[in-house]
């Protein structure tokens, strides 16, 4: 049985890490309102992009835009976000096996550019070939970080070395909730117009093909930008309650261990009380 | 009829309120945008965005932008939308001499010099509409 040393030893440690895991667990919940505060910021934008792209969508023919028509050949392109840093309970696990069923299941060519250090990581070891690697966009991502990842994944799919893009990354549904998904990004299938006036009542100045050219590139931008946002949303809300769960299982350990250390002093007490009974019994 | 404007960037709700008029910087020009227009989707350059609101003007510097004109409301969607008032002049004098500085230090081609001409563009625009509206000295509002 332990001493009363080593149990008092192993309380103050477990209290040590429960300062850090309380102290985590604060720092991710209030990231994660700021991460939430900048994905609601950015939807109107977004929303706007999809609006004026169906409005153009019903205008043009799927096939005049390199960005729009499906090409037979060239390789599938994954583009996997994670966090660059753990200790997010099971958030990065649960990704990384969903893009990796995505992988085993699709025959032929495949490559992946990692967004975030974790992915990168898993990527390596299961040893799939890498096309680019961008580190995580720290705490607060802008809009121009992930303007060279659209421009590299633009740019490989107009010149056919990618037949589809796709993206997974854990969406955030709520705090408890985080789903790793997969949507396709290029080519770009233009939602429906569901509200609003119908595109072919919009003058579009030059041409219809010409605000097409600007839009899509940012319209790529957008839509990973959206996917960066949502992905730290998810890392700050898992890690804050990994965290929370951490701290509520240090209580118990400290609990468990202060009993423990209650009932070693006791039988210590016992037997001293014992010998010191005896021995006045034998003088 | 008063006229709703919307400006959005990547980042953010600029601007949201109704106004009387606005005027933009067209990719072909000024243009000027008053109730009952057409419906209408351009691209924006990079320039000037002024409101007219009650006999007030209000300015922002816009870069990489379109424009929307609906019956109901018209929308700005630009990269960068900075309301006069908000933009540091410090800050935007610091950002034109670095991007001078990027542009005669190093060497540049292609890509490179498209972007680095752009981000001196642009500090140069926000510098100019920081600067009126310090001249003007007008008490900054909220809109």
């Amino acid at each position: 049985m332990a001493s009363q040393r080593d149990i008092r030893r192993r309380i103050r440690d477990v209290g040590r890490i429960k300062q850090i895991t309380r102290a985590m667990q604060f720092v991710a919940a209030s990231k994660l309102k700021r991460a939430q505060d900048s994905t609601l910021a950015a939807r109107p934008y977004s929303e706007k992009i999809d609006e004026v792209l169906a409005d153009l969508a019903a205008v043009i023919a799927a096939d005049e835009h390199p960005l729009l028509s499906r090409r037979e050949g060239g390789k599938r392109l994954l583009v996997l976000i994670t966090s660059d840093r753990g200790l997010a309970g099971p958030l990065n696990t649960n990704t990384i096996r969903f893009a990796a069923r995505v992988i085993t299941e699709h025959t032929g060519d495949l490559a992946v550019v990692s967004v975030g250090r974790k992915g990168r990581d898993a990527m390596r070891r299961a040893r799939v070939p890498l096309e680019a690697h961008f580190a995580g966009f720290g705490d607060r991502p802008a809009f121009a970080d992930v303007i060279p990842l659209a421009r590299l994944v633009t740019d490989g799919f107009v010149s056919g070395e990618f037949g589809q893009i796709d993206l997974v990354y854990p969406r955030f549904v709520s705090t408890l909730i985080q789903r790793p998904v997969m949507e396709t990004l290029l080519p770009v299938a233009p939602a429906e117009d569901t509200e609003g006036i119908p595109g072919n009542q919009f003058i579009f100045e030059p041409n219809p093909g010409a605000v097409l050219e600007q839009l899509l590139p940012r319209y790529v931008a957008t839509r990973l930008f959206q996917a960066v946002l949502e992905a730290k949303a998810s890392e700050e809300s898992s890690r804050m309650v990994a965290m929370k769960n951490a701290t509520e299982n240090a209580d118990d350990l400290i609990d468990e261990y202060t009993l423990a250390y209650n009932k070693v002093r006791q039988a210590n007490i016992t037997r001293e009380m014992i010998e010191i009974a005896t021995g006045a019994q034998t003088h | 009829m008063p006229l709703l404007l919307e400006i959005v960037t990547p980042e953010r709700l600029a601007y949201s309120d109704t106004v009387d008029a606005v005027t933009l910087p067209g990719i072909e020009g000024e243009l000027g945008v008053l109730p009952h227009h057409a419906p209408l989707v351009t691209m924006l350059g990079l320039g000037e965005l002024r409101i007219r609101k009650a006999g007030e003007t209000e300015t922002f510097a816009i870069a990489g932008g379109f424009l929307q004109v609906r019956p109901d409301k018209v929308v700005v969607m630009a990269e960068m939308a900075d309301m006069a008032a908000e933009i540091d002049l410090e800050k935007a004098e610091e950002a034109r001499r670095q991007a001078e500085r990027a542009l005669e230090g190093g060497f540049h081609e292609g890509a490179d010099l498209a972007a680095a001409r752009a981000a001196l563009q642009v500090a140069l625009l926000r510098q100019r509409v920081a600067e009126r509206r310090h001249r003007e000295g007008r008490p900054r509002r909220h809109g």
